[in-house]
């Protein structure tokens, strides 16, 4: 593993160098891949480590990679308005334990861009305080965007709630 | 003996009177469909008399699955839907879709198509400021500017028909270029329009700016500072209002922005009346980035404005009819499109909102597998329920008219 000339990625295996899997800086995205108990730790020096500053928790996504095992990779891109770079750090998820830690009390965008990932994944937050659906409703059947949901579901009609 | 049916109220002394009156909290349900909101939203408000306890911002009524669709088509096929993310502002959606791809295909756009994105951005942007600024001040019940406005965004979709072929869903750039060059008379046309638009910019300020109607209404309300925006990536002329002079037209300059000189106007407390001065002031530096675009392309002169990478353009037709290889790859080409290499990358555009980034993944194919919009609308959208706690229930409607939430690219 090597930090790619990205400050982040030389201050994140400096400082814990067993919590990161891999790095890549392909295309000019600097990138690492870390152990998804750990993504707390990570985040949290990123954050307040003095040269990453990464202040801003710009996008929080997920991809399914579905014959691959692990199946998910839970993908932060993250900013630094006063240093200007970026990083992008991933976290590899089971489909067996589609659970990862919530960074909510590190970064409030956090909030409901987890939820999001919810939503369409059904990957869930641990400690998030509101673990609710965001752009489907609650009685909405399965996780959109995985791999395996067909595009042509149909979901049940919902009658009004009383 | 029985209870009473109607109690009488216990008696009230002098004291209960000088006291604030507390009601008992109401839940007020506004929207999905409200006339004073334009974005489909649902707030559940939890209201103490006139004051908002608690606000829950429901989005997700226009979510049509748009990275569903996108990962079901050809890379090329995903472009329209990108025109649908924003109505006001399709070709930043665009613009930002391709950037990323071209970035996993390494692609170097030629220079003029690169000054003709930069022009149609621009007056995307224009269009996007004039649509928040008048329909905010229509929500507040102000007919005139919102006239002014729309005559205006009429000008502005003209100009971009002109360019496009189509007023909202412009499908203008392409994975690798542009659709076609400026037609005949555009540039002319196009320097009216700026002068008209200044003058309607004027009328607009002579009756907006001062008003007292509207100040009172926009001053010190949804007031946000730096570190709240910080904390929920808030970007965009709302981080700006704070006196943050984050772009990314001048942070990571993409396309040609190094090269063309203009301002980030910021705000100071970051209230409405900030937002709306930075919008403004946001129109007028984008009319002179479309007059250096304007005065550039024709220093230019004629040239292309694709690629000629046969990965992703078509070959020249009389080619395709006499040559048989050209035919297989014109067929290939239509048929599933160019395949993109195995990899990821983000790109990012400063679009009217903020920070409108596309996490594309490609596995080689000709399908993408993930594209990932990051949509500034939502996530500007998750810190008004705190910027609003405590305010009247009035100070709702321009707060949420300021953060410009689109119902398309919120909710995806």
């Amino acid at each position: 593993m090597e930090d790619h000339g990205s400050v982040a990625l030389r201050r994140l295996l400096a400082a814990l160098p067993a919590a990161v899997q891999e790095t890549h800086a392909r295309l000019g995205d600097a990138t690492a891949v870390v152990d998804r108990d750990r993504i707390v730790d990570v985040l949290r020096l990123l954050r307040d480590d003095r040269e990453c500053a990464f202040a801003m928790l710009t996008d929080i996504t997920a991809v399914d990679y579905l014959p691959r095992a692990p199946r998910f990779e839970v993908v932060y891109h993250l900013y630094s308005p006063a240093k200007n770079h970026r990083v992008r750090i991933k976290a590899l998820v089971t489909e067996a334990d589609p659970r990862i830690d919530s960074a909510v009390a590190l970064y409030a965008s956090a909030d409901w861009m987890e939820r999001e990932v919810w939503d369409l994944y059904g990957i869930r937050f641990n400690g998030h305080p509101d673990m609710r659906r965001i752009l489907l409703y609650e009685e909405f059947e399965g996780h959109p965007l995985r791999k395996d949901y067909p595009k042509e579901r149909r979901q049940p009609l919902v009658g009004p709630r009383n | 003996m029985a209870e009473p049916y109607f109690p009488s109220p216990p008696l009230r002394s002098d004291d209960d009177f000088e006291r604030d009156l507390h009601t008992e909290h109401q839940v007020l349900n506004m929207g999905p469909s409200h006339p004073a909101t334009h974005g489909t939203v649902k707030f559940l408000i939890e209201l103490d008399g006139e004051n908002i306890v608690n606000l829950d911002i429901q989005v997700g009524y226009l979510h049509r699955g748009f990275e569903k669709e996108c990962e079901s088509g050809t890379w090329y096929q995903a472009i329209p839907y990108t025109d649908r993310l924003n109505y006001n502002s399709a070709v930043l959606a665009n613009l930002g879709f391709c950037l990323a791809v071209e970035k996993l295909l390494e692609l170097e756009t030629p220079e003029r198509c690169q000054w003709l994105r930069v022009l149609a951005s621009e007056l995307s942007r224009v269009g996007d400021h004039l649509t928040r600024c008048g329909a905010s001040c229509l929500e507040l019940a102000a007919m005139t500017p919102f006239l002014y406005g729309i005559e205006a965004r009429e000008l502005t979709w003209d100009h971009l028909e002109m360019l496009c072929g189509a007023r909202v869903t412009s499908n203008y750039i392409r994975i690798g270029g542009v659709k076609h060059d400026m037609p005949n008379g555009f540039r002319e046309s196009c320097r009216g329009y700026i002068a008209r638009t200044r003058e309607l910019l004027r009328d607009f300020d002579e009756v907006v700016t001062s008003n007292r109607i509207f100040v009172d209404r926009l001053k010190d309300t949804g007031v946000i500072d730096r570190e709240t925006c910080i904390r929920y990536a808030v970007t965009g002329p709302i981080l700006r209002s704070t006196g943050d002079p984050l772009d990314l037209r001048k942070a990571e300059p993409y396309l040609v922005y190094d090269q063309i000189d203009f301002d980030v106007p910021v705000g100071t407390v970051g209230d409405n009346y900030d937002r709306y001065l930075v919008c403004v002031e946001e129109m007028h530096q984008s009319l002179r980035i479309i007059e250096q675009c304007l005065a550039k392309l024709e220093k230019l002169g004629p040239g292309p404005v694709n690629v000629l990478d046969p990965r992703v353009r078509w070959p020249a037709k009389g080619r395709v009819f006499n040559r048989m290889e050209e035919l297989i790859q014109h067929f290939k080409s239509v048929t599933e499109g160019p395949r993109v290499p195995a990899g990821e990358c983000y790109a990012a555009v400063e679009s009217a909102n903020g920070e409108l980034g596309f996490y594309v993944v490609s596995d080689g194919s000709a399908v993408p597998v993930k594209v990932r919009c990051r949509p500034p609308s939502f996530i500007n959208l998750a810190p008004m329920g705190g910027m609003l706690k405590g305010a009247l229930l009035a100070d709702l409607i321009p707060t949420f008219d300021f953060i410009n939430m689109v119902g398309g690219e919120c909710d995806r």
